[in-house]
């Protein structure tokens, strides 16, 4: 029965992706949230609210013409990246030493989770298997169940 | 000429400070001779004990500078330096007080205000152990001599103004005249401040070679509390962000939120790490570094902002204390390294982990996402000044960055939310995992199945944004988490109303009841959960602009919003344009909205007021951007963000949780004279926890509701 409810689920799941398709994105939109208004305000591009900013607007027009000029995304970051230098950029995206910006968090995470799992086996086996060097009682299941039953609460 | 308050201000200052001082190496001199049974000229006992006197003392003398602020911006003294540049007369008096903290000066004062505080009460409820006491009151008291030094050399708040008497403020920065601001600040330092003193526990118990754990009992409801502060201290400034800068957001990701949120997370793991200390005497040494790193982490976020090295829309940048802190910073981690160093023979561990799959390893994995998301932060912080050093410029770390590193993580921690109490102490069998995690998986299975059906396919993004595969996970797992919290809550509900017959509501609440801090966690990541909930809403955000003269309608979803007038108004604070905008939704009128944009006139600054038609599913939010000035038509921009509420919603559940756990259990005696209509299966019970394997499972080693 619980393998049939698992097959079920998983066809339902792969079902889905076939039942039509979402509206699409826009390559403005996309493009503007990595850029930074250049005013000071620190905010993104397509987020700057200042009424009367001297950059911003100016800015969005520039992203406009440079996507209709038919450059790549890498392309119109770039130009923008030469116009206005590397912190137009709302994230380090030029490559390079750019790179290990993305990598270390995740790095640290993997190194971390590595460090955990080795210490926790390398206690384990420091670990004597019953402190008491008594052979522990035979427990059946359900005296076990019974027993966490009345206790715990 | 006289100035009589502040004079008493800065005499208050100057004696708080000589006060702390006499505090410090009077504690230092009482508590070095008990320890090795010097003699001194007086009892050390007696030495002790004028130094907690002298501490308290402090805090009388700090709030005499504080009032003494808050009476010169009541009576608009101008001659203070401090209180010309962020009061002005017509300031409304609800934020005369804010002017208390809306400066560097302000906010040090109230920072030193509040770390005395804690020092009052903390020495005032010494009974529970008199020299462990006296060790954090003496080394609180050397924390607080930092920053009456800052307040004395560096950043005096009493400064007379230079020139002539001005009839009339700067006034207070427009961004801050909003009431949430009158307690978003002081939440924050409450929770920033708060930090110290389970710190200063950790680092006297260290310095004491403290038996056992009872520091730890004494901290929790210290660091419960802090956390707390500091938990709606955040989420108010979130919520201030959303309802005043008008950017649709509520969190940026500025390098002072940011600051902000490192403290949070590791006195989060810290708060779950103790727990293993306390049960089962493990990761003592991590502990106290986790408390350590707290507390640094708390005044590095402070040096990070207020020294200019990093720059931030809402800090106090370029200032001349940076120096101070890094002074201090360093003071603090030799100190807590040299006596690490020296009683790290006292921290030995008196269990090890025995399984990976193990309340314990999942406590140690929450400890390393919460730190890893916490060092990200960090890292997203510094790498602007390290790509300074390593290629020559600077580089931005804007949203992008953290929305794509720091959301994975969030979602890891969602997960182990889900998992970790679902597992038994020491090791969890497989037939058990099997039991606790069947519903939670297939409540994310068949969410995830929902969510497709409806819609959300990330699949059919075409801009490459991650946002709605993000959203999906997450609220996949969000209906896990939570199908693992209310089963929880139910089975231990059922066995309750087994043993009593009472109601199943009844139960639920006597069980919470007896233990509060399960519990109270459980809603705890309840409200986190939800909170995550109302996040992963953000990938759906939609926003238009329009310049709207009157009659002129704009279209967002399944709102339109028809602009009915535009008025202008004055007080004397200020100047205000704002819009009145009818909304319908479906077609059927559900509110009136009246964004504003105000000028204020002693600041010479402008700040919108934001207009939000808020429900569950989403909020409509209107801003006026101000008028065009080719054409002098309004700019309104109207932004649609779905599930806002829920984000609100899960810090209420979070305040509720945190103040649950705080409540002390129910003693056993009161759940004894609960169970007598079942006494004789409490001495069956008796009879079989008495053996040693039984007990382990009774007692939590095996069992998952340890």
């Amino acid at each position: 029965m619980r393998k049939r409810l698992l097959h079920i689920a998983l066809l339902c799941a792969l079902a889905v992706p076939m039942l039509g398709a979402g509206a699409p994105g826009s390559r403005f939109d996309a493009l503007g949230h990595k850029l930074m208004c250049v005013c000071g305000c620190g905010q993104v591009l397509l987020e700057c609210n200042h009424v009367g900013c001297p950059d911003s607007d100016r800015e969005i027009t520039e992203l406009r013409t440079e996507i209709a000029t038919g450059l790549p995304d890498t392309g119109v970051l770039n130009w923008f990246v030469a116009k206005y230098g590397p912190t137009v950029l709302a994230a380090p995206l030029r490559g390079g030493f750019d790179i290990v910006a993305w990598i270390v968090p995740f790095a640290a995470l993997l190194v971390g989770i590595g460090l955990v799992v080795f210490f926790i086996r390398l206690w384990r086996k420091r670990t004597p298997p019953n402190p008491n060097g008594q052979p522990e009682p035979q427990i059946d299941a359900s005296l076990r169940d019974r027993i966490r039953r009345d206790t715990t609460y | 000429m006289l100035h009589p308050m502040p004079s008493l201000g800065s005499f208050a200052i100057l004696l708080a400070l000589v006060l702390c001082v006499y505090t410090l190496f009077s504690g230092i001199v009482s508590l070095r001779a008990l320890a090795v049974g010097r003699q001194l000229a007086v009892a050390p006992e007696a030495l002790r004990e004028t130094s907690r006197r002298a501490g308290i003392a402090s805090f009388i003398a700090i709030s005499c500078a504080a009032f003494a602020l808050i009476w010169a911006a009541f009576t608009n003294d101008f001659s203070v330096d401090y209180i010309l540049h962020h009061t002005n007369r017509d300031l409304p008096t609800l934020y005369k007080f804010s002017a208390l903290w809306s400066g560097q000066e302000g906010s040090l004062l109230l920072w030193a205000w509040l770390l005395a505080g804690y020092g009052f009460v903390m020495r005032i409820r010494d009974k529970a152990d008199i020299t462990l006491h006296a060790y954090a009151s003496t080394i609180l008291s050397a924390v607080q001599v930092f920053f009456l030094l800052l307040l004395v050399f560096a950043a005096p708040p009493f400064a007379i103004a230079a020139g002539p008497l001005h009839a009339d403020g700067f006034g207070l920065n427009p961004l801050l005249q909003y009431p949430e601001m009158v307690i978003h600040p002081p939440m924050l330092y409450l929770g920033y401040v708060g930090f110290s003193v389970p710190f200063a526990f950790a680092l006297g118990a260290l310095m004491m070679r403290y038996p056992g754990e009872k520091w730890i009992h004494i901290t929790r409801r210290w660091t419960m509390v802090t956390w707390l502060f500091l938990t709606c201290g955040i989420c108010l400034g979130m919520h201030w962000a959303y309802a005043v800068l008008g950017w649709g957001g509520y969190w940026g990701w500025d390098p002072v939120e940011n600051a902000s949120l490192m403290p949070w997370l590791a006195g989060t793991a810290f708060l779950h790490s103790v727990m293993m200390q306390e049960k089962r005497g493990m990761m003592k040494v991590w502990n106290v570094w986790l408390i350590f790193a707290t507390f640094m982490l708390s005044i590095l976020g402070t040096l990070l902002t207020r020294s200019g090295l990093v720059s931030s829309v809402h800090a106090f940048a370029e200032s001349n204390i940076g120096n101070w802190f890094y002074a201090f910073l360093l003071i603090v981690f030799v100190v807590c390294l040299f006596t690490f160093l020296r009683q790290r023979d006292h921290l030995k561990a008196e269990n090890k982990l025995e399984s990976l799959v193990s309340r314990e390893s999942s406590f140690l994995f929450n400890n390393l996402v919460l730190l890893t998301a916490c060092f990200t932060i960090l890292w997203g912080t510094l790498f602007p000044i390290l790509s300074e050093y390593v290629q020559g410029s600077k580089v931005t770390m804007g949203p992008p960055f953290y929305n794509r590193v720091a959301v994975p993580i969030g979602l890891f921690l969602i997960f182990l939310t889900g998992v970790g109490p679902l597992l038994a102490w020491r090791a969890t069998s497989l037939r058990s995992i099997r039991r606790n995690l069947l519903l939670p998986c297939l409540a994310i299975i068949v969410s995830a199945v929902i969510l497709m059906i409806t819609g959300l396919r990330p699949w059919n993004e075409t801009d490459g944004s991650t946002g709605a595969i993000y959203s999906l996970v997450c609220f996949s797992l969000a209906a896990g988490v939570i199908t693992a919290i209310v089963t929880e809550f139910l089975r231990g509900a059922n066995v309750i109303r087994t043993q009593t017959g009472k109601n199943l509501l009844t139960s639920t609440l006597l069980l919470t009841r007896r233990n509060t801090r399960r519990y109270g966690g459980y809603i705890i990541h309840f409200g986190i959960v939800v909170l995550f909930i109302g996040v992963a809403g953000s990938a759906f955000n939609q926003s238009r602009e329009l310049e709207m003269s009157f009659g002129d309608s704009l279209q967002i979803g399944s709102y339109k919003l028809v602009c009915q007038s535009y008025s202008q108004d004055s007080n004397p604070n200020y100047d205000t344009d704002y819009a009145l905008l009818d909304v319908f939704h479906n077609g059927k009128k559900v509110t009136q909205l009246s964004p504003e944009r105000r000028f204020y006139n002693a600041s010479q600054q402008t700040s919108t007021i934001v207009a939000i038609h808020s429900t569950l599913a989403r909020d409509l939010y209107v801003v006026f951007e101000g008028r065009n000035p080719e054409t002098d038509k309004p700019i309104i921009k109207v932004f649609l963000n779905p599930l806002v509420n829920w984000i609100w919603i899960g810090v209420a559940f979070v305040i509720f949780g945190t103040a649950i756990a705080l409540v002390p259990p129910l003693k056993p005696a009161t759940r004894r004279a609960e169970a007598t209509e079942d006494s004789h299966l409490g001495s069956r019970i008796s009879n079989l926890v008495s053996e040693t394997a039984f007990s382990r499972i009774a007692t939590g080693s095996e069992a998952p509701h340890a």
